[in-house]
């Protein structure tokens, strides 16, 4: 049907510029509003703030507990694994076969580990985490892949910091209020974790694929390294991620396409430890020398 | 209780409730965010949306574009989106209906499924656009049973919101 000629709501001036206005009001808050996006993409730490302000206010509705989590996660999991019987019993089968392989190969590295320790005389340092917290919440209806911690800075997180579960790596620190904090998990896709190989040491860059798995990349060409039920760990490259912390299992693999689980189901852990970031002079900006030196290189 | 106010009072009440209730349930809506829900993929539709969206096609004289605006960006705080993401989605989606009214002499309820289920497919293409500018580069296929589920939770929603406009408007 043809629009109205006119679309004055009446004879009222006051009611036709209040109409009026109400639309410049709202085509100029769309402005407004996607001035905005394009400040949280260019600087995704830009109000921070405000954004941390709202993290604390909103925690006491979803810090009621882990167990409350855990029944509400529950009731989706068991809807889930009654279809899916079947397909997880296969699963599970192939999983013991990997681990059953993993810690053979674990049994043997801890005595390679043993061995070069020996020669070195090296003591394993394992540094004390920031914080011992739990996870309270997920954004589980976005495209985005974020949890929510039941501390914050408060507890000394900020952001960056790795976190870890003891099954595996569950992602890093990207905002924090004070007694909140939001972890982008490793299966968002916007995060990228060195790995590498168990196995053999292949490096590798485990990217989310979204949905909860994991894509990797690997710089070699021509053969797909991975193998069905491989473990993957953090390699320590990059700085953020201490290494030797277990990330992924490959769960299936297409081609050049590999596939892999988390081994830390967010939804599944006890605890998630916040680590300080491996090396910290990794986030920080280059000395002007360095970067004289660059330019220099460039010219 | 009487039909008929007894007192200012009771004049007073009514008169909030008919004003707030709309308001107020969004905002719920966004809450629901907080649940204790850890997922791994995106699978529970968007309720603040749905909600919203079932108050704008049940009653399109209640709100005036502009009042997505406030809504928009308690859900973006609440919910941890990029600031400015659902204001501006929200915002459009209600100059856009706008549109579509002008255009729409009638609306019935099979429309109205249509009308909302192409709004929530702009909504999951545009979040979906906004995560892939902000780094997350998701395969558009992950976002497809979210909204198979959106769609068919839309009709519940709408149900939920006729009850519940049913007793805002009742005395």
């Amino acid at each position: 049907m043809a629009p109205p000629s006119t679309r004055r709501p009446g004879f009222s001036r006051r009611a036709q510029y209040g109409l009026f206005l109400g639309y410049v009001v709202a085509v100029g808050g769309i402005l407004f509003a996607l001035l905005l996006l394009v400040v949280a993409t260019v600087d995704p730490t830009g109000f921070r703030a405000l954004k941390g302000a709202a993290l604390d206010a909103t925690r006491p509705v979803s810090a009621a507990g882990h167990g409350v989590s855990a029944f509400f996660t529950g009731i989706f999991d068991s809807i889930g694994d009654y279809l899916g019987a079947g397909a997880q019993n296969e699963a599970l089968k192939r999983r013991l076969a990997a681990e059953r392989r993993a810690l053979v190969q674990a049994k043997a590295t801890e005595l390679d580990n043993r061995r070069l320790k020996a020669m070195l005389k090296l003591t394993q340092e394992v540094p004390d985490p920031v914080a011992v917290t739990t996870i309270v919440g997920s954004s589980f209806d976005s495209v985005r892949r974020l949890a929510t911690l039941s501390s914050g800075a408060s507890s000394g997180i900020e952001p960056g910091q790795p976190v870890r579960a003891p099954e595996g790596l569950i992602g890093r620190v990207i905002e924090r209020g004070r007694w909140a904090s939001r972890v982008l998990l490793v299966s968002d896709a916007a995060s990228n974790v060195p790995v590498r190989l168990v196995r053999d040491g292949t490096p590798a860059i485990a990217t989310g694929h979204g949905d909860g798995t994991i894509d990797l990349k690997t710089l070699e060409v021509g053969r797909n390294p991975f193998r069905r039920g491989d473990v993957l760990v953090t390699s320590g490259i990059g700085g953020v991620y201490p290494p030797n912390i277990p990330v992924a299992v490959v769960a299936a693999i297409d081609g050049d396409r590999t596939v892999a689980k988390p081994l830390a189901d967010p939804s599944r852990v006890d605890y998630a430890m916040v680590l300080r970031v491996y090396q910290p002079v990794a986030g920080e900006p280059l000395s002007p020398r360095t970067t004289q030196a660059l330019q220099g290189a460039d010219q | 209780m009487s039909r008929i106010a007894g007192s200012t009072r009771d004049v007073a009440i009514w008169g909030f409730r008919r004003q707030t209730v709309p308001i107020l349930t969004t905002l719920a809506a966004c809450l629901l965010d907080l649940l204790p829900i850890v997922a791994a993929a995106p699978l529970v539709p968007d309720f603040a949306y749905l909600v919203l969206l079932a108050w704008r096609l049940l009653r399109p004289e209640l709100w005036l574009a502009y009042m997505a605006l406030p809504l928009g960006l308690f859900d973006d705080l609440v919910a941890g989106h990029p600031l400015g993401q659902s204001m501006a989605l929200w915002t459009l989606t209600f100059l856009i209906f706008d549109l579509v009214d002008s255009r729409v002499g009638w609306r019935d309820y099979w429309m109205d499924w249509f009308f909302a289920s192409l709004a929530i497919l702009g909504y999951t293409a545009a979040t979906w656009y906004v995560a892939r500018v902000m780094g997350s580069r998701v395969d558009a296929m992950v976002l497809a049973p979210q909204f198979a589920l959106s769609v068919f939770a839309y009709p519940l929603v709408a149900r939920g919101v006729i009850a519940l406009d049913r007793w805002r408007l009742s005395r």
